[in-house]
């Protein structure tokens, strides 16, 4: 019913888009996280923590001879610049003599790259159809303790930021219903997460709460994330970067090198909601009526929210 | 913070009161109705016209109705076996002439025509004054007249007493000598006053009127007598003087040529036969054709074919707004935002059923073939115009098998928007492998839905004949439209999609 589903604080996409996403997110600056290669320009610019771009692919005849840039590389991700849902994203994880190996196992040749490039370059998973560009990046190899939870896929992290300060935060895991990808509505778990501490406060499949990951068995209650305090503070700084007021985070945990920013997003889904088995509105509305002036910096913001939205 | 939304609700409210206004100014000016199926009585009248033919040509010249104060001529036909027919234009009005080379024999022709009342009776403009016939007396009418004119002048100021006045006296049930003298030679009182009022200085006519009763049978005209006042016509009944137009009388004849006149033949008769009856009122609208701002803007002045492409734009809005409202309040997902509204404009020539069969099964053969293409390592471009070319050659295949099956509908398969329909190919396979064929079948099914709706609601007799004939009303939808784009409340999927959230807080 409505009135519990407002009771509960519960944001609608209604209230998203009019509320948040048109007074908050400048039109002309939706590029910058639309386009990823923009993103990983500025967040180089940024100096914000972002896996390596190993080289982008502009033009259809580049694809031809794309296999001396890849030669070097044992473990990759190709991208879509302008790619949405995580459409069009391939991961390599090693190779298997002339051939590739995918996330999902699945053996690739060296052809089955170059027309999944030119499907990218002609803009097949680009927003409008638009011809759209390929970033070739380093793969992340996730922190051991969040990889085990997760189903081939790389487990990362969705916050959404509200003015620079993080609001609510989940880890996604991939799945064997959701074919090794995060996105919830295709079966992977949402673990909604303390935004002061990193700890699990709940998890879902398929809208339903549960205790355990559907394919590796693991206690998810248990899950605290490492680095918490990085992750937030990499999340806020977003805000900073890209100047959009209402944006969401996907962040993931290297093994090596900390807290990574994978990409940004103008129209962060709702289902963080579920997750959280929170809604997103009483937190908005309270930074709402906060002065700009309250907090001067990122660290001020982050220690601000630790402080009031802790669970 | 948040902006006033004042200005956008007074906008609001302007659209919806300026459309109400401008529709009902339309409807008042153009009598053009409501609703599609209202009907509006009209009279039908039919002369009839005996004669015998001598033999030899023939020419039969009949008076027709003109310009009535009290009743508009919708429509007229003469139904007369071998006869050639043509309304000629003459002095005193128009005339109807039936004409033969040979003709032998008892004849009848008809002439029929629908009156429809007048909502206000207008006064005929005078353009010029009339002048006072002369008239010439023999003696000893010629004295008899004088006497009589000059008794009725003494009691009277102005033409109408003195016409009045004269009624009087040729009426008289023992009339005077000089009355009976004038009656003798002239029985018909109407005839006589006509004569008297001119050599009186006064113009005056004869009128022929008939008297609309329902379901009368040979009802012969009534004369009358019109008096020229000096501003305007005035009406008088010959025998008992009283003036002003009855509600139900229509003019039929004026002038000094008879009603009717016959060459080359005899024993001819006319008379008369009515009856009430309804005709739909938006063909009565059409044919009022008035010179005024709504008729000069109006699309019934275009020519059909082009009307017929007005009656499509026209219904565009209906389905933009059914998508607003399904996508927004109902959370419906549709395969690219507009689609549904070209798909239902499809339905709308092809009709529903075959529409929805001939459309699922173009594009599940559309999938089938773009599974293969995706093996062919196409460019996108390419690969979409090759869809193009495939979704060309299947509805053409389908039209002609329908046209030789029978079907009428198999033409109408050409009406799919093409380009749309390989895009939408093209999105479903894509999805179709990124998220599975769930998504294909809720998205494909979504669109279908808002199509269908969309179609349903534009087919319907009030939504067309509304839209077509009041586009102002599209200013209503614009409006609806506005208001919804202010909705931040939740869609109804929502509702299934957060049904958890509420529980737990409960």
């Amino acid at each position: 019913m409505p009135w519990r589903l407002s009771q509960a604080g519960i944001l609608g996409i209604n209230c998203r888009n009019r509320d948040f996403i048109a007074r908050y997110n400048d039109r002309k600056l939706y590029p910058l996280v639309d386009n990823k290669l923009q993103t990983r320009l500025l967040s180089e610019r940024f100096l914000l923590a972002a896996p390596r771009l190993r080289h982008v692919v502009y033009h259809q005849h580049e694809v031809a001879h794309i296999e001396k840039y890849l030669d070097t590389l044992q473990a990759f991700v190709l991208k879509p610049a302008k790619g949405s849902g995580g459409k069009g994203i391939w991961v390599i994880v090693g190779r298997q003599g002339q051939n590739f190996i995918k996330s999902s196992g699945a053996v690739v040749g060296l052809e089955d790259i170059r027309r999944h490039m030119s499907n990218t370059l002609a803009g097949v998973y680009s927003l409008a159809g638009t011809p759209d560009v390929v970033l070739i990046e380093d793969l992340i190899e996730c922190d051991e303790s969040l990889q085990r939870y997760s189903y081939e896929g790389v487990p990362d992290i969705r916050m959404i930021v509200f003015r620079g300060y993080p609001v609510m935060a989940m880890l996604r895991l991939s799945t064997h219903a959701s074919d090794g990808k995060a996105n919830l509505h295709q079966g992977a778990v949402g673990v909604g997460l303390d935004i002061a501490t990193g700890r699990c406060l709940k998890a879902i499949q398929f809208s339903r709460t549960i205790d355990k990951h559907p394919d590796t068995g693991l206690v998810l209650s248990d899950i605290a994330i490492n680095d918490w305090h990085r992750l937030l503070t990499l999340a806020a700084r977003c805000y900073e970067m890209t100047g959009l007021g209402y944006i969401g985070a996907d962040m993931v945990l290297d093994k090596q090198h900390g807290a990574q920013l994978l990409e940004l997003n103008a129209r962060p889904g709702l289902a963080i909601q579920v997750a959280n088995g929170l809604g997103l509105l009483p937190r908005l509305r309270h930074l709402e009526a906060l002065s700009p002036a309250m907090h001067k910096n990122v660290e001020q913001r982050v220690d601000y929210v630790k402080q009031v939205f802790a669970s | 913070m948040m902006p006033s939304r004042l200005p956008l609700y007074l906008l609001l409210l302007l659209l919806v009161t300026s459309a109400i206004a401008i529709a009902l100014l339309r409807h008042q000016q153009t009598q053009i109705p409501f609703l599609p199926g209202e009907q509006k009585p009209v009279w039908l009248v039919e002369a009839r016209i005996d004669f015998v033919a001598g033999g030899g040509p023939a020419l039969v010249s009949f008076s027709l109705p003109g310009e009535n104060r009290a009743f508009r001529l919708f429509s007229e036909q003469a139904a007369s076996p071998g006869f050639g027919f043509s309304v000629v234009e003459h002095e005193d009005g128009r005339r109807g002439e039936w004409t033969k080379r040979d003709v032998n024999g008892s004849q009848t022709l008809y002439y029929k025509a629908q009156f429809v009342s007048r909502a206000e009776p207008a006064w005929q403009a005078v353009t010029e004054p009339p002048v006072a016939q002369t008239v010439v007396w023999d003696e000893p009418e010629a004295t008899a007249a004088s006497q009589l004119l000059a008794s009725a002048m003494e009691k009277s100021g102005h033409a109408e007493s003195l016409a009045r006045e004269l009624v009087k006296l040729l009426n008289n049930p023992e009339p005077d000598q000089n009355a009976s003298l004038l009656l003798s030679r002239e029985p018909e009182p109407g005839h006589l006053l006509v004569e008297l009022l001119n050599q009186a200085g006064v113009p005056a006519r004869v009128v022929m009127g008939l008297y609309l009763e329902d379901a009368r049978r040979r009802q012969p005209l009534t004369t009358m007598v019109e008096i020229f006042t000096g501003e305007h016509w005035q009406l008088m009944h010959a025998e008992s003087g009283v003036t002003g137009v009855p509600e139900n009388l229509l003019l039929w004849h004026r002038g000094r040529d008879g009603l009717l006149d016959v060459m080359g033949g005899h024993s001819s008769r006319v008379s008369f036969s009515m009856i009430h009856q309804t005709v739909p009122a938006l063909q009565l609208a059409q044919s009022q054709v008035q010179d005024n701002l709504f008729n000069r803007l109006s699309v019934h002045q275009l020519p059909i074919e082009e009307q017929s492409l007005f009656k499509m734009l026209f219904l565009l809005p209906i389905g933009a707004f059914v998508v607003v409202l399904m996508r927004i309040l109902v959370g419906i997902k549709t395969a690219g935002t507009f689609m549904p509204i070209l798909i239902s404009l499809a339905f709308l020539q092809t009709s529903l059923l075959p529409g929805l069969v001939s459309f699922i099964v173009i594009v599940s053969l559309g999938l089938l073939l773009r599974g293969y293409l995706s093996h062919l390592n196409l460019l996108m471009v390419s690969r979409i115009a090759t869809l193009v070319v495939l979704v060309v050659f299947m509805t053409s295949f389908i039209s002609l098998v329908g046209y030789q099956l029978g079907l009428d509908t198999g033409m109408t398969v050409t009406f799919f928007p093409m380009i749309i329909i390989a895009w939408t190919i093209e999105r479903m396979s894509i999805l179709w492998e990124e998220d599975g064929p769930q998504e294909v079948v809720k998205q494909g099914g979504g669109s279908l839905l808002v199509a269908v709706i969309a179609y349903l609601l534009m087919q319907m007799p009030q939504v067309v004949h509304l839209t077509f004939n009041f586009p102002e009303v599209n200013l209503i939808l614009l409006a609806a439209i506005l208001l919804l784009g202010q909705y931040t409340g939740y869609r109804l999927t929502e509702l299934y999609r957060f049904r958890q959230m509420g529980h737990d807080e409960a």
